[in-house]
């Protein structure tokens, strides 16, 4: 937790728009900065993997989660998170009919906008869930996306 | 895993538009080997983080449901053509790895 | 007569345009590529003959979309430089694989297989990368052996991308070996008693299953593919799974069976570019 403090006042050490943008979002200092807790990683429990990322988010119009209607494939399914809430410091997504729901978490700094894209491994139809965090509150968007068995493959 | 990292980084406007692949097989811990019939133990990436120019812009914690060869893609306001792009990862037997690459 | 009764019985041909055997001698590769083609333009006018490339993604923008997401940075980036690695390794002689293929192994893959008039068979591009190695010492590879030959095809046939489908059936053996492997495509086989035809041509852009179907034409030029991103499937590769699929016993990899098949199949897809080691579910 120090160590990612000095690291973010380095940061604000530097020039122009990155110091700024860096100033910006220490105006909360809280969970904002800090990765969840590694529990909430290892957890199988979807409401203890939201619980780990703080308080409980309000659905939001702003946040898209592209993903797939049906994944070709579970083992790689692509996922993107775009949040157009100002002041956006964090990027959460979950799957939640996973074993372990909490698939990653992204702190955002020094002027990385609020977009994460990525791709995830999904068990079975589910929905995949964003959370953002900005301005020291939680959002939330879900996508449902189907995973099927394939027949074909050989 | 000592595989390299790629980084591609390029500008987009004031954007700069950064794409990562990373080498891993993000084993969960629940696939059993074909062969031996045993559970392969979980090992996968936990930790990844990303600076420009020596300040910290990603800082990330992975769970087992990122696909193996986990990407990465994210975009940064403010960088320019020139700055220095480092990557790092840790997973969970404490293995590193870090790359990095000049943003186009 | 008999010849005449077993052309009628084959899978899915009457209803194309395309026949078997004697009744082929006023008609050519390029005439069976061309009904073909009419076969599924037809069926499907708002899918771009050019997309057939795509297989099934051509016809569901979803699986198109993941398709592309994957490709833009492809998971198995590592594997093509294993390929590489193999490739540019020089044998114990010193020689490479560059000096013994043509055009230094450049832009060469849509012509295989071909017909090889001395060996009175058709030869494959990997038949050719096999006897590279044997003419300098070194043992050939077994095609089926995806950590060998699978991985350096990943890369070689990687410089062949943006080549045209090209692949010439020339003289009465080399006929005869394309109908060999037309005759295969539309018989039936295994317990489920499907031919490739049965899904392929008949069924191309409808769902067996949760599976949507591609057409014959496009998919010869895509090989290898990563199925899900990491598992390395080549073309022989999958013809013994559809096989296996169907409930029959594959024919060898490599042999004279899936080769006429191969040289037939590849023939289908003339003109189309040639693209390696992409993404496929």
């Amino acid at each position: 937790m120090n160590a990612l403090r000095r690291n973010v006042l380095k940061g604000a050490a530097g020039a122009g728009t990155v110091a700024v943008a860096v100033a910006a979002g220490l105006l909360k200092p809280t969970l904002a900065m800090a990765v969840a807790p590694r529990s909430a990683f290892d957890t199988k429990n979807l409401a203890d993997a939201m619980s780990g990322l703080g308080s409980a988010p309000a659905d939001s119009k702003d946040i898209v989660v592209k993903a797939p209607d049906i994944a070709e494939n579970g083992a790689v399914v692509p996922v993107e998170v775009i949040s157009s809430i100002p002041g956006t410091t964090s990027i959460a997504i979950i799957a939640e009919k996973n074993t372990t729901p909490l698939v990653a978490q992204f702190d955002l700094m020094g002027g990385t906008e609020g977009f994460i894209s990525t791709r995830i491994k999904m068990g079975s139809t589910a929905l995949v869930r964003a959370v953002v965090t900005a301005g020291g509150k939680n959002y939330t968007t879900a996508k449902e996306v189907k995973v099927t068995i394939g027949g074909c493959g050989g | 895993m000592a595989e390299p990292m790629r980084i591609r980084a390029t500008m987009a406007g004031d954007v700069a538009d950064v794409k990562v692949l990373m080498n891993h097989p993000m084993e969960t811990g629940l696939r059993k080997d074909a062969k031996t019939g045993q559970l392969v133990p979980a090992l996968f990436i936990t930790t990844v983080t990303a600076s420009i120019n020596g300040a910290s812009v990603l800082n990330s914690g992975f769970g087992t449901g990122i696909s193996k060869n986990p990407y990465l893609g994210f975009k940064v306001k403010g960088a320019k053509a020139g700055d220095k792009v480092v990557v790092n990862w840790t997973d969970n037997s404490g293995d590193k790895n870090t790359a990095e690459a000049t943003i186009g | 007569m008999k010849q005449k009764i077993i052309t009628n019985l084959l899978t899915g041909m009457v209803g194309v345009g395309i026949a078997l055997g004697a009744a082929t001698a006023h008609a050519t590769p390029e005439a069976d590529r061309q009904a073909l083609t009419k076969y599924f333009t037809e069926k499907y006018p708002n899918i771009k003959v050019d997309d057939y490339v795509f297989g099934a993604l051509a016809f569901d923008p979803d699986s198109m979309s993941q398709y592309k997401a994957i490709m833009e940075f492809p998971p198995y980036e590592a594997d093509i430089d294993k390929g590489r690695k193999l490739w540019e390794t020089p044998f114990k002689n010193g020689k490479t694989y560059a000096d013994c293929l043509p055009n230094g192994g450049k832009q060469i893959a849509g012509n295989y297989p071909m017909f090889d008039d001395a060996k009175g068979k058709v030869v494959t591009l990997h038949d050719a990368i096999n006897a590279c190695r044997t003419a300098n010492g070194e043992e050939a590879y077994k095609v089926s052996d995806m950590k060998t030959m699978g991985l350096l095809t990943a890369y070689m046939r990687t410089l062949s991308d943006g080549m045209l489908m090209n692949i010439k059936v020339e003289g009465p053996k080399a006929t005869e070996a394309y109908e060999d492997g037309k005759k295969s495509f539309f018989s039936r086989a295994g317990q489920l008693n499907f031919a490739c035809s049965s899904c392929h041509v008949q069924n191309a852009g409808n769902r067996l299953r949760s599976e949507l179907i591609s057409p014959a034409i496009g998919q010869a030029v895509h090989w290898p593919v990563f199925r899900g991103g990491d598992n390395l499937v080549t073309l022989q590769s999958r013809y013994e799974g559809c096989y296996k699929s169907v409930r029959a016993i594959s024919a060898p990899q490599g042999g004279d069976k899936l080769n006429n098949l191969e040289y037939f199949h590849s023939s289908l897809s003339n003109g189309l570019p040639m693209k390696a080691s992409v993404f496929r579910k």
